[in-house]
């Protein structure tokens, strides 16, 4: 089982949790930039974060064999704080960068009109730099954040197939698809989906632009979703290639529209061996205790 | 949509021999007309050329030579050497460059500076001092170093704070070399043995090994027999007797 996990905040997870994706058959992630819990204040801990992701976690997951790519976005939370508004400035020179795949994750949080400007203003800036936008629906008044969410991206112009649609359930899933963006579901352990009901909207509405994540991140999650959900997938009678097209080639597809998605394997890595010594990120290791 | 061509890093227009060195051409031309175009095609060039290793056959990694990539953006920032001259203008793109680039275009940066130093063209004649201390006393107070060398000095610097073998590496070029003073580059050149980096990545290592580098690379060498961990064989290229040849002969792990 080949796996992207096309929505993962690595940032926030261990080097336990690299080692047992990679096992369970994850090569390639994709991390959006979000809010972090605390919030931000200012722009310079956004860049330092979009830095991060470009560099130091780059680093870190192919120390265990995975490709990590990143997308950047001002999040819809952070959009209404106006000290947070200000990297809006930064954010076109960071899509232009090696491994940043889409802009993301942009939308709407509590819908309000800063929410929508800077929304719109993303939306521009993904056309300008030809790359796909990851969307993240609302968690509150999910049905009319979604609907809205559709509406603004016909008015931004962007072809809806550049638009995948995320954190998705039974009720707006249909919409998405209809609309002919893709449709993003998000396996949790408790909340939004599982993977049970995971197996029976791909019974209900096929395979096709139909992408699945962990959106693993600080909170409780599970980073190894995406495959847990594949098996669900085959404990239900889909075969191996569907479950390659929803976990493999369906997120790569997406991204894809891109051009910058790395899918080689990481040179020089093999599994189950220690990360090489002396191999440091800007003076730091993923090892600990004696160095080269 | 373009999934065919998402792994492909070599697709260039298909002019010349090396995969993407018809897109080099073109952006180079770009830049002599639009000098802020360096930025964008900074960014692109590794999606472009590829991200091969130089020599692959002694460096399979891409650290020691640098990699085409590091190559084309050499040649971008002769481009815009030649586009807006070798004065503050600039230096103050090169930093812009280096500051808001990843690794990689970081080394892009350090290795165009290499490229203008071969060519004699950093718009200075800073010699070089044996340490901070000499340079400062020798230096003319109304001159100063040239911009280029001065903001090339302070990248080099941050590159060699980094760790990064592939930073490290590409500060020890025909740059570093020529303009690093005697104590930083003894302290780079010890870092890419720690580090396990071939002294090849170094320019005119015979010309500037010194006395003080022996000693530091002998210290060095009794330090890991004393910890009973192998001695780097490369430490024998900076002594003027084998250290394999001495007793303290090498420790095997």
């Amino acid at each position: 089982m080949r796996i992207l996990d096309p929505h993962i905040h690595m940032t926030s997870r261990t080097t336990d949790d690299y080692e047992a994706m990679y096992a369970s058959g994850v090569r390639v992630v994709v991390e959006p930039a979000f809010w972090l819990g605390q919030p931000r204040t200012g722009v310079g801990s956004f860049t330092d974060y979009f830095d991060s992701l470009l560099g130091w976690e780059r680093f870190r997951a192919a120390q265990f064999g995975i490709r990590h790519h990143a997308t950047i976005a001002l999040n819809p939370k952070e959009a209404n704080d106006p000290r947070c508004r200000e990297v809006l400035a930064e954010i076109p020179r960071y899509l232009l960068k090696d491994g940043v795949v889409a802009v993301g994750e942009v939308g709407y949080d509590s819908m309000t009109p800063e929410e929508d400007e800077v929304f719109a203003a993303q939306l521009q800036m993904a056309r300008e730099a030809e790359l796909p936008v990851l969307v993240h629906t609302p968690h509150r008044d999910k049905l009319a954040g979604t609907r809205r969410t559709l509406d603004v991206v016909v008015e931004s112009g962007l072809p809806p197939e550049r638009v995948l649609v995320d954190h998705l359930n039974e009720t707006n899933v249909a919409m998405v698809l209809d609309a002919g963006a893709w449709a993003g579901f998000s396996i949790y352990p408790d909340t939004k989906m599982d993977e049970d009901r995971m197996v029976a909207i791909l019974q209900e509405y096929g395979t096709e632009r139909m992408i699945v994540n962990s959106a693993a991140d600080w909170g409780r999650s599970d980073p190894l979703k995406t495959a847990k959900t594949g098996h669900a997938m085959l404990a239900a009678g889909f075969s191996e290639d569907d479950v390659d097209q929803v976990l493999w080639r369906n997120p790569v597809a997406f991204y894809g529209q891109s051009g910058n998605l790395v899918l080689e394997p990481v040179p020089g890595f093999t599994e189950g061996a220690p990360p090489t010594p002396g191999v440091e990120f800007e003076g730091s290791s993923v090892l600990r205790g004696a160095r080269a | 949509m373009n999934t065919d061509s998402n792994v492909a890093a070599g697709t260039g227009a298909g002019a010349g021999d090396q995969p993407g060195s018809g897109w080099l051409a073109q952006a180079r031309a770009e830049v002599a007309r639009d000098p802020d175009s360096v930025t964008r095609a900074f960014a692109f060039t590794a999606r472009r050329v590829g991200r091969a290793p130089r020599r692959p056959g002694t460096d399979p990694a891409g650290v020691v030579h640098g990699t085409v990539d590091d190559a084309a953006r050499a040649a971008l920032v002769v481009a815009l050497a030649d586009a807006v001259g070798t004065g503050p203008d600039c230096a103050e793109r090169l930093v812009s460059l280096y500051r808001q680039g990843d690794a990689a275009e970081r080394r892009g940066v350090l290795r165009g500076l290499d490229a203008l130093t071969e060519r004699g063209d950093l718009g200075g004649s800073e010699t070089v001092t044996d340490t901070v201390t000499a340079r400062d006393a020798t230096a003319e107070p109304a001159a100063g170093p040239a911009p280029l060398v001065a903001a090339g000095l302070d990248l080099a610097a941050d590159a060699l704070r980094t760790n990064d073998p592939s930073l490290v590496a590409a500060a020890v070029g025909p740059f570093g070399s020529r303009y690093l003073d005697q104590h930083t580059w003894r302290h780079a050149i010890l870092k890419l043995v720690f580090q396990g980096v071939s002294l090849d990545a170094v320019s005119g290592l015979e010309a500037r090994a010194d006395d003080e580098l022996d000693r530091m690379a002998r210290d060095f060498a009794a330090e890991r027999q004393a910890a009973g961990r192998p001695v780097p064989a490369d430490l024998d290229r900076l002594t003027t007797t084998p250290l394999s040849s001495t007793p303290l002969s090498r420790t095997k792990e």
